[in-house]
């Protein structure tokens, strides 16, 4: 078994802004208000990773295929260094995430958890809760019927 | 053998013309947009993500809506695409046991731990025609919000029969997997390799092969343990930054099967299981591709080759592929006017040479 599930602050803050659709991350994003000085290290570049599975859901790893990803390096005028690696081919999207990286280990973090984070985190748990209650809805109690037989 | 030949380019291009005219079709009524077949048609999106082998469904409705609604041509147009894209590296092997399913269904528990949701299933429809879609599109209410969302977690079913030993064990070496994408497929094939090219297989090919198995053809009366749907986060390890983060979520279609099994000289009676997982839903995939699968383990299992096609991982594994087929199955349309030309004169000759033996009348 792998390690468990990312949980510094960091890692959670990264596969938030991986999962978000670049709609609901550019709205949040302008909503900031803030155009940091940066320079690109590398990309926004467009490719793939190859998805893994486990034989048998426990065992060992198997390719599954690949998804599309788009990844992002910048340094902010401070000299911070912010990465991004996102779900998609959205180059906008990618350079967004790597400035919020980037922000957030600067003295800047506060206002960008306020207006970025929290409001992403938010949506997220809105739709998770929406769609466990639409599941929830479908829940089925099977029985089984005695045979007449005897 | 296929010989190039040159010229036809003003009537390629006019065929060309036609094609985007025809895909558009009449102008009256309304285009579609890519958008509207991802979240319209999503049971085909899902197929040609799963047999091109990307994730990526916007790319998959676009490549839908370019080839007609022809969901080879499509997953062909992936395949291509996906070839001009640098690969960033694997992830990690994906933990199905943290799925937020949408649909968690067990053939063999009634009273399964986390419980069983039917999700958005054709299950128990009558299929009659719905003339109602056809007028418009309206959406039933839901019921949702009088549903009390569960936190119960929903490990796997076959873990219980694990627990007890009843079912055989799966190997966990921590090795790379093989990779038929950067590596030609070569027999015999390790499962991770056979794993990989069924989830990319064509589905009609490998529901034939499944129901083979079903009918008496290596028959190994598999029972659906669960089949479970819904989206899994994946995670990669990032070398800039030294820990891994969650790259993005697939939707995934996951069906184990829990299949008899006598013993052999080496193991005792327990059960064995059969596996699919495929992108996006796909439930008659993912369970054809268990059948598959636990058929194509007779060797290790220390079963008999009864001599069944689902049992031949050659036949299996390199007829599987829709894409591999259709493109040598197509190319014999393409001209062949040299090669026919030779078999034209031997069948003349050979004709001439028969007349000239024929004794007199």
């Amino acid at each position: 078994m792998s390690d468990p599930a990312p949980h510094t602050d960091r890692q959670t803050w990264m596969s938030l802004l991986a999962k978000t659709r670049p709609e609901a991350l550019a709205a949040v994003w302008g909503a900031l208000d803030l155009t940091p000085e940066h320079a690109l290290l590398r990309g926004p570049e467009i490719g793939t990773v190859m998805v893994q599975g486990r034989a048998g859901a426990v065992g060992d790893g198997f390719n599954l295929g690949e998804m599309t990803i788009t990844r992002c390096s910048v340094q902010l005028g401070c000299g911070t260094v912010g990465h991004a690696y996102v779900q998609g081919r959205d180059k906008d999207k990618a350079l967004q995430a790597a400035l919020v990286d980037g922000l957030m280990q600067t003295d800047a973090a506060p206002e960008v958890r306020r207006v970025v984070l929290q409001p992403l985190a938010e949506q997220a748990e809105q739709r998770r809760s929406k769609r466990a209650a639409k599941t929830a809805a479908t829940k089925v109690e099977f029985f089984t019927l005695m045979r007449g037989e005897d | 053998m296929y010989v190039a030949v040159k010229g036809g380019e003003r009537a390629i291009d006019a065929a060309h013309d036609w094609l985007a005219e025809e895909r558009r079709g009449d102008l009256s009524v309304a285009e579609l947009s890519v958008a509207q077949i991802r979240e319209q048609l999503s049971l085909a999106v899902n197929r040609v993500m799963a047999e091109g082998s990307l994730y990526d469904p916007d790319l998959a409705a676009l490549a839908i809506k370019q080839a007609r609604g022809d969901l080879i041509e499509a997953v062909f147009l992936i395949r291509a695409y996906r070839t001009t894209l640098p690969r960033f590296g694997p992830s990690r092997p994906v933990e199905t046991e943290d799925m937020v399913c949408d649909r968690r269904v067990s053939a063999t528990f009634k009273d399964a731990p986390g419980g069983q949701v039917l999700g958005p299933t054709f299950d128990y429809t009558h299929r009659l025609l719905d003339f109602k879609l056809a007028a418009d599109g309206a959406v039933p209410e839901g019921d949702e919000e009088r549903a009390e969302a569960s936190a119960e977690a929903m490990p796997h079913i076959m873990d219980f029969l694990a627990r007890e030993g009843l079912v055989q064990r799966e190997e966990v070496s921590g090795q790379m997997p093989p990779d038929l994408t950067r590596t030609p497929l070569e027999l015999p094939a390790e499962r991770a390799l056979r794993l990989q090219s069924l989830a990319r297989g064509d589905e009609g090919f490998l529901l034939g092969l499944a129901y083979s198995t079903q009918r008496g053809y290596a028959r190994s009366h598999a029972f659906v343990a669960e089949l479970r749907v819904g989206k899994v986060a994946v995670e990669m390890d990032i070398p800039e930054l030294g820990f891994a983060i969650e790259i993005g979520e697939v939707e995934l279609t996951e069906c184990e099967t829990v299949n008899q099994f006598q013993g052999s000289k080496t193991e005792p009676p327990q059960f064995t299981r059969g596996y699919g997982l495929v992108f996006g839903m796909s439930e008659r995939k993912a369970i054809s591709m268990a059948l598959v699968d636990r058929a194509l383990r007779w060797k290790e299992l220390g079963e008999d080759n009864v001599g069944a096609p689902a049992q031949d991982e050659e036949f299996v594994l390199y007829h599987a592929d829709n894409i591999q087929a259709s493109g040598f199955l197509e190319h014999i349309k393409l001209p062949h006017y040299v090669d026919f030309q030779s078999e034209l004169e031997l069948i003349r000759k050979l004709r001439r040479e028969a007349s000239e033996e024929e004794p007199p009348a």
